[in-house]
């Protein structure tokens, strides 16, 4: 296998290199990071043959322009994108071969927010405290924890072999910009009014324009506490919805902090998580409350539907 | 001691909500018995200032079985060894000028002289009780009752990296260049986080840390 690259041309809105996150140094401030839609991420790499663990980039909206300056497979998943290689139209969700000097161009995004596109052999950007995960505040990660910039090389390795071609069903995609996630309780329900979190299954939230990566901010009818003033700072995890005194709920997503001192109304399920992370300033939330072994249960059929195509029949 | 859910990906572990050493100690010790112990599906284990993140893969974890894993190891760490980090992290820092640009203002609301700020900051041995916010940010306490100042209301954009401010009765570093509400008082040159270094934070929770005056212009 020799060294290649990714040659960014244009670099989109916000085009990041993402694994499946820094995990294991929260204790001293180190956020995870990793992907918005860890589904979809997954997806990419079982695709293109490699471990869940490979890295891939994240793209955000609008879409880069690339040069492949490799041999290799590459898939795209996740949000639907207009996508053509050297003018002809690539699929979304499935493996496919480029030879080196091809010229990959993000096209209008049909429905969604971020897609993934994953390689043969992974990103090879270098790892930082054992990921590629790209945390942009910290600086940490990617190509010098960055957004990808218009003449960055990203290094990947050119397959000698090509890869089985295989193609799959991704992710539902939210339609109409509007989207129901699941919420369990706690940890700090008992801070509202205690049918606050009854009050808001069914109520729009609208994803803000102050929104990003770290997390979304919600505009909606305000969730009333029943106590003031805040928790002194505890650890906090993806998918947490804190809600600041002015009662406007923060929906925490890949790269939140590590800790915060906001309450918790509740916490958005693990199986839901990928959805959110196809939203977009100014998309609709529904929270919809449930129990933990609902939780459970919608995360076992997600992680089936991905075992599927892990070892999934080539398609030619 | 009380377990909480968190999602279905996580526990947080509560002591006494209260910020104070002894407490502290107690949520340190147990986050680091945690960590060695691994439990299968434990992702990662981080404390705060009297609790523990607990943050685990929920399909690879018997939740049953970590919440005793805990309890057991919570009873263990019931006395935990405060004396262990005895030896204060000692951070040079230039106070005032250019690095410290709200020295004068904490000095009016302290009712002292900025040269008196100094003194009473840098005469007090802290005490790390939780790191978060960026790589390697930790939150320090208690700072002299007198120079305790509240965060500005309107965050800077842009503090730059090295920058020791007071939020409170906390006192902390800036790692690297931010957006940020502590009012600062002086800069140092120490590098608190590089992950290149074989421990990438210069402070970990539980660490002991003086700053020492450095006469001379801001580094």
């Amino acid at each position: 296998m020799t060294l290649g690259a990714l040659e960014i041309v244009k670099p989109g809105l916000l085009t990041t290199v993402q694994d499946r996150g820094r995990f294991g140094n929260q204790a001293v401030g180190v956020p995870v990071a990793g992907p918005m839609d860890a589904f979809s991420h997954r997806l990419a790499n079982h695709l293109v043959g490699n471990d869940a663990d490979a890295a891939t980039l994240e793209v955000t909206l609008i879409g880069p322009e690339l040069v492949i300056d490799a041999d290799t497979t590459i898939a795209i998943t996740g949000a639907s994108f207009e996508v053509v290689c050297d003018g002809h139209p690539v699929p979304m969700g499935a493996s496919f071969s480029v030879q080196r000097g091809q010229r990959l161009k993000f096209g209008r995004v049909v429905q969604g927010a971020r897609a993934y596109i994953g390689i043969a052999g992974g990103v090879l950007t270098p790892p930082v405290l054992g990921s590629r995960a790209t945390h942009l505040v910290s600086r940490m990660g990617g190509i010098e924890g960055r957004a990808l910039l218009a003449g960055d090389r990203v290094p990947v390795r050119s397959q000698e072999a090509p890869r089985p071609l295989r193609k799959a069903v991704g992710l539902t995609l939210p339609t109409g910009g509007r989207v129901r996630l699941r919420v369990v309780a706690g940890p700090q329900d008992h801070w509202f009014h205690a049918d606050a979190l009854k009050a808001v299954s069914g109520v729009s939230f609208r994803v803000s324009p102050r929104s990003n990566r770290m997390g979304y901010r919600l505009e909606g009818p305000p969730l009333v506490r029943v106590r003031d003033g805040e928790l002194i700072s505890e650890p906090v995890g993806m998918g947490a919805i804190q809600v600041p005194g002015a009662g406007e709920p923060i929906l925490l997503m890949a790269d939140r902090q590590t800790a915060g001192g906001y309450p918790k109304i509740g916490h958005v399920i693990s199986a839901d998580l990928p959805l959110a992370g196809q939203l977009a300033p100014g998309d609709f939330i529904e929270f919809i409350l449930c129990t933990r072994q609902d939780a459970v249960t919608a995360l076992i059929a997600r992680e089936r539907q991905l075992l599927r195509y892990a070892d999934l029949k080539d398609v030619s | 001691m009380r377990i909480r859910e968190c999602g279905d990906s996580m526990l947080l572990v509560e002591f006494e909500s209260v910020i104070d050493p002894l407490v502290n100690a107690r949520a340190i010790a147990l986050a680091s018995r945690l960590r060695e112990q691994a439990a299968h599906g434990v992702r990662d284990v981080a404390p705060g200032y009297s609790t523990v993140g607990v943050h685990f893969d929920p399909l690879q974890t018997d939740l049953g079985a970590l919440v005793i894993a805990i309890q057991e190891a919570a009873d263990s760490v019931d006395q935990p060894d405060t004396a262990a980090a005895s030896v204060p992290i000692e951070i040079p820092v230039t106070y005032g000028g250019d690095g410290g640009p709200d020295l004068e203002a904490v000095a009016v609301g302290a009712g002292c002289s900025p040269a008196e700020v100094i003194e009473r900051h840098a005469a007090r041995i802290y005490r790390v009780y939780m790191l978060g916010f960026v790589p390697g940010f930790a939150y320090m306490g208690k700072v002299d009752a007198s120079i305790a100042t509240p965060r500005h209301r309107v965050p800077r954009e842009r503090v730059p990296a090295g920058s020791v401010g007071i939020a409170g009765g906390q006192t902390g570093v800036y790692p690297v260049v931010s957006p940020g509400g502590w009012q600062l008082i002086g800069r140092t040159s120490t590098a608190m986080f590089d992950a290149n270094r074989a421990r990438p934070s210069l402070l970990a929770p539980g660490d002991l840390v003086r700053f020492v005056p450095v006469p001379g212009h801001t580094p």
